[in-house]
């Protein structure tokens, strides 16, 4: 089969780039505001009805919107083999915590509403709590660190062997960038509670999100300085071509400079956090005016800005190695063969389009808000 | 190299597939079950159906949470605890899990949401839609995970490369109709649809049997018969039996299940009943028929069936061909800028028996200077544990058998006896709901524990494929998956007998009314309930 030639490797290599960072943003936008809901709702309800109101927002579109994890999980397993090895083995301990918390929420979901008593129901609400929570806040805290680099090397047999400790990803930076990730996605579901509930649920939603909102901006601002100031960047020593091998060990890294070095080399990528500190102050604005449709809308252009200007700045840096900057993890030296990418690139063609467009149907066949009626009534609700 | 590391990383990777997999047989089979249910219903138009569906889809809903929750376990543990084996062979082997999520997951989880919350939002014939939509994703769901699977046991369309000391993809066709791959998903999505029926038939069984809802159960006990009948023949008959000639460890893996220690004169002997000893090889007590397996196995009455002592011969010659790569292999990267055309040669002459010299890393570090011990050790090593091969796959061919009896007996009673079932048969229906779950789990065993000792057979082995990490992090997850999975075990089992035990809640005051019609319109042509 010569149809893969069709599209060279690194251009491929960059498409895929691109690709991730639309699933992790497509997760983000969408569960985002799950994760956001399921930490607010011991908050924002405060008896059996209101909780089960802001649980039944995200009742029937949770599931769909996992799914943009999976499949993110999926495609960094199959365009970035590497990085899905290095990262998920590294960070084993948080990865167990991130899965015991996604585990927990859909249970919490489902099973939350299946018997009456004040107990259970409340024992599933905590669940619920921790298992939007805790992930939300680890995202975050994995971007601390790849950003400051990761304690990890390959052996000449490319076994990777992470020397780093669990509690070592609790630095300072890391909790700041896992705090900006909570009340950035806390927010998000404050903006998605003011649309879809009615009454006290989405005006306590409202006044939270408008505290978390300005927390986020200060937060995403102070990393940006704390970046600028305290944390040094990663680049090639000697020139990379692009279609070289996917070998992490062919390629020379050292460490040195500062990331924002990438603000001169492309000065466009402005852009992203423009978006992202105008997206959260617009949605902390439409938050404290009631606004409701705009305020989502401004909510995801702000998760959008910020989440594309961590990658656009360590572009083409995956994950830079802070013990052995050789091992590094970088666009050219660490995806698929030419084949796998371009085969998955023809099935993502496909699906993705399909996939936006049943989304987009399922979501206005649930337009509306969820009422105090739809759960008292017949049907079915959690 | 650690073994504990090794062993624990097994274990818990057993533990939490066999977990996962008590959930995903069931969404398979209940999901198209509810659809067909829907289906009548809609061209019918009559409530009782669904109401049905409404029933069957609450419980569909309860078991469906856990298939998803636990599936994530699955598509992170790769990166987590085999993170050498993702590195190896992600190339191949991670394009059927995206696309899997592109295709079909996504499909099944969008859709789930609307199957449950869409009955008031939209038109009959949309909902009908949306419930087959969910079936088709999680059938396409285990088409793609059979796939990958299938390319783990018969690893074609893939080649190593010395660049990027990895397996990459060559040809994506081979890959996707690789008949092994075929042949599993035949065979494990019939399996879903046997577990699904014997659950419908068992608690419509269950509902006979206490005099309750017996227009829901007799006409569950009609679909699910029919369905199960058609599908406990599919299993049993496409079985995997047509994926076992292919390749190498195939065939060994079929030696283990027939405990055939040494190549029989053809045709070959089955051993019905036996008790295998894998240091003496030889099977004890063992009840032989006459030539049954070299016609199973061969087709022919002339046909050979390698026996173990062989496979493990020709293995040993593999493993010396593989030193031969592996030592290639090592120039090839030290110097990486000119490969000498005789290095190059021998790589390519050898390339394929790569995987194993790798099974000599356990025994040293540079398997291209073995010692001749090493290579014996290391051959002995390719037959897989033959005990628990050996009876998980006889007891999974006997159940097998039961369920086409059960289906055929029920299916027969229903369609030409007026579905006057004797209680005898009702209660055995009840004790019969655990067996296909067994079979289930007893299937993965035989398929992977047979494919031992390697991940991907001849090219990865099994343990090479570990991450590296700490006895105490595998033993943290480990406790942790166990305490987590039984609490959630048994919060999904007290749901399920709950509302089991409940019965229909939806819509009853519509289906009784019309019911009531109905039976008037039948008037004497009535079926009335078993006695």
């Amino acid at each position: 089969m010569i149809l893969h030639d069709l599209i060279s490797l690194d251009v491929l290599r960059v498409i895929w780039w691109v690709l991730l960072g639309v699933l992790l943003i497509g997760f983000a936008l969408t569960d985002g505001f799950d994760m956001g809901v399921g930490t607010l709702v011991p908050f924002v309800g405060r008896n059996d009805l209101e909780r089960r109101i802001a649980i039944n927002t995200i009742g029937p579109v949770w599931e769909g919107n996992q799914v943009w994890f999976i499949l993110g999980g999926g495609s960094i397993f199959a365009a970035w083999p590497p990085l899905y090895a290095v990262s998920f083995s590294g960070f084993y301990l948080a990865m167990f915590a991130i899965l015991a918390a996604l585990i927990l929420r859909p249970v919490s979901f489902k099973y939350r509403s299946k018997r009456d008593g004040a107990g259970w129901r409340s024992a599933w609400d905590w669940a619920l709590f921790i298992g939007s929570a805790v992930p939300a806040l680890i995202f975050g805290v994995a971007v601390g660190n790849v950003l400051q680099g990761v304690p990890f090397h390959f052996t000449p047999d490319l076994l990777s062997i992470y020397t780093g400790s669990f509690f070592g990803l609790l630095n300072p930076f890391a909790l700041l960038t896992g705090v900006v990730s909570l009340t950035m996605l806390l927010t998000h579901g404050a903006a998605w509670l003011s649309l879809k509930a009615e009454g006290e649920v989405a005006s306590r939603a409202r006044a939270i999100g408008a505290v978390t909102g300005v927390v986020a901006i200060l937060g995403y601002a102070l990393a940006g300085v704390w970046l600028a100031l305290g944390i040094a960047g990663y680049h090639f020593t000697a020139p990379v071509p692009a279609d070289m091998p996917s070998n992490p060990l062919l390629s020379q890294v050292a460490r040195g400079g500062s990331w924002l070095a990438s603000y001169s080399v492309r000065p466009w990528i402005i852009i992203a956090p423009i978006l992202g500190f105008a997206g959260m102050a617009l949605a902390v604005r439409g938050l404290r005016k009631g606004a409701e449709v705009s305020t989502l809308l401004w909510s995801k252009m702000g998760i959008f800005g910020v989440i594309s200007s961590v990658g656009l700045t360590m572009f083409p840096f995956l994950l830079p190695s802070a013990t052995n900057p050789d091992s590094s993890l970088t666009v050219w030296d660490s995806s698929s063969s030419q084949m796998t990418l371009f085969v998955m690139l023809v099935a993502a063609v496909i699906f993705l389009p399909l996939i936006l467009a049943y989304t987009a149907w399922v979501y206005k066949v649930l337009w509306g808000k969820v009422t105090e009626a739809d759960i008292t009534g017949s049907g079915h609700t959690y | 190299m650690d073994m504990t590391i090794v062993d624990l990383s097994r274990i818990q990777f057993a533990m939490t597939v066999l977990y996962h997999f008590l959930f995903v047989p069931l969404t398979l089979g209940l999901s198209v079950l509810v659809a067909i249910m829907e289906t009548v219903y809609v061209m019918t138009g009559r409530p009782i159906w669904r109401q049905m569906t409404k029933f069957w889809g609450t419980l569909f809903g309860i078991n469906f949470v856990l298939g998803v929750a636990t599936g994530l376990t699955m598509e992170f543990q790769f990166g987590m605890n085999w993170s050498y084996y993702s590195q190896y062979v992600g190339d191949i082997f991670g394009a059927p899990l995206a696309i899997e999520g592109l295709m079909a997951f996504f499909l099944e989880a969008t859709f789930v949401g609307l199957f449950f919350f869409g009955w008031d939002k939209l038109s009959k014939v949309g909902h009908l839609t949306v419930a087959w939509l969910v079936a088709l994703g999680s059938n396409f769901s285990a088409l793609w995970i059979l796939i990958a699977n299938g390319w783990m046991q018969n690893p074609v369309g893939a080649q190593f490369n010395p660049m990027t000391m990895r397996m990459e993809m060559t040809s994506f066709y081979d890959v996707m109709f690789n008949p092994v791959a075929q042949a599993k998903f035949v065979h494990t999505v019939s399996a879903g649809y046997v577990t699904a029926s014997v659950f419908v038939l068992g608690v419509s069984a269950w509902y006979l049997l206490k005099g309750r809802h017996w227009e829901l159960a007799r006409r569950s006990i009609a679909v699910a018969s029919a369905f199960g009948l058609a599908a406990s023949l599919s299993v049993v008959m496409l079985g995997d039996e047509s994926g076992y000639e292919i390749s190498a460890n195939q065939k060994m893996k079929m030696a283990a299940i027939e405990a055939m220690w040494k190549t029989e004169k053809a045709p070959a002997n089955f051993t019905l009943f036996g008790l295998p000893d894998q240091k003496t090889q030889e099977t004890k007590w063992a009840v032989r028929i006459p030539w049954l397996m070299g016609l199973i196995g061969t087709r022919s009455l002339t046909g050979q069936i390698p026996g173990i002592e062989n496979l493990v011969k020709k293995n040993e010659t593999r493993i010396r061909s593989g030193m031969i790569a592996y030592a290639a292999l090592r120039k090839i990267r030290a110097d990486k800028t000119v490969i000498p055309a005789d290095v190059k040669a021998s790589f390519d002459a050898h390339s394929k028996d790569l995987g194993y010299a790798l099974l000599l890393k356990r025994y040293t570090a540079n398997p291209d200077k073995a010692t001749p011990a090493m290579i014996t050790k290391a051959a002995n090593d390719t037959v897989p544990a033959v005990f628990p091969i050996f009876w998980a796959f006889r007891i999974m061919v006997a159940l097998g058998f039961s369920f086409i009896a059960t289906m055929a007996y029920f299916f027969f009673m229903a369609s030409f006896r007026g579905m006057r079932f004797p209680r005898p048969a009702l209660r055995l229906a009840v004790w019969m709901i655990p067996a296909p779950w067994i079979a289930a789990e007893l299937g993965w065993i035989v398929a992977e524990v047979g494919r031992q000792p390697w991940t991907v057979d001849g090219v990865l082995p099994t343990a090479l494929s570990v991450s590296h990490l700490s006895v105490t992090d595998l033993l943290i997850t480990l406790t942790g998956f166990a305490l987590f999975y039984s609490v959630l075990f048994v919060v999904e089992m007290g749901l399920m007998f709950k509302y089991v035990r409940k019965g229909p809640q939806e819509d009853v005051a519509e289906t009784n009314a019309w019911m009531e019609r109905h039976e008037k319109r039948l008037g004497d042509r009535l079926i009335t309930p078993a006695e």
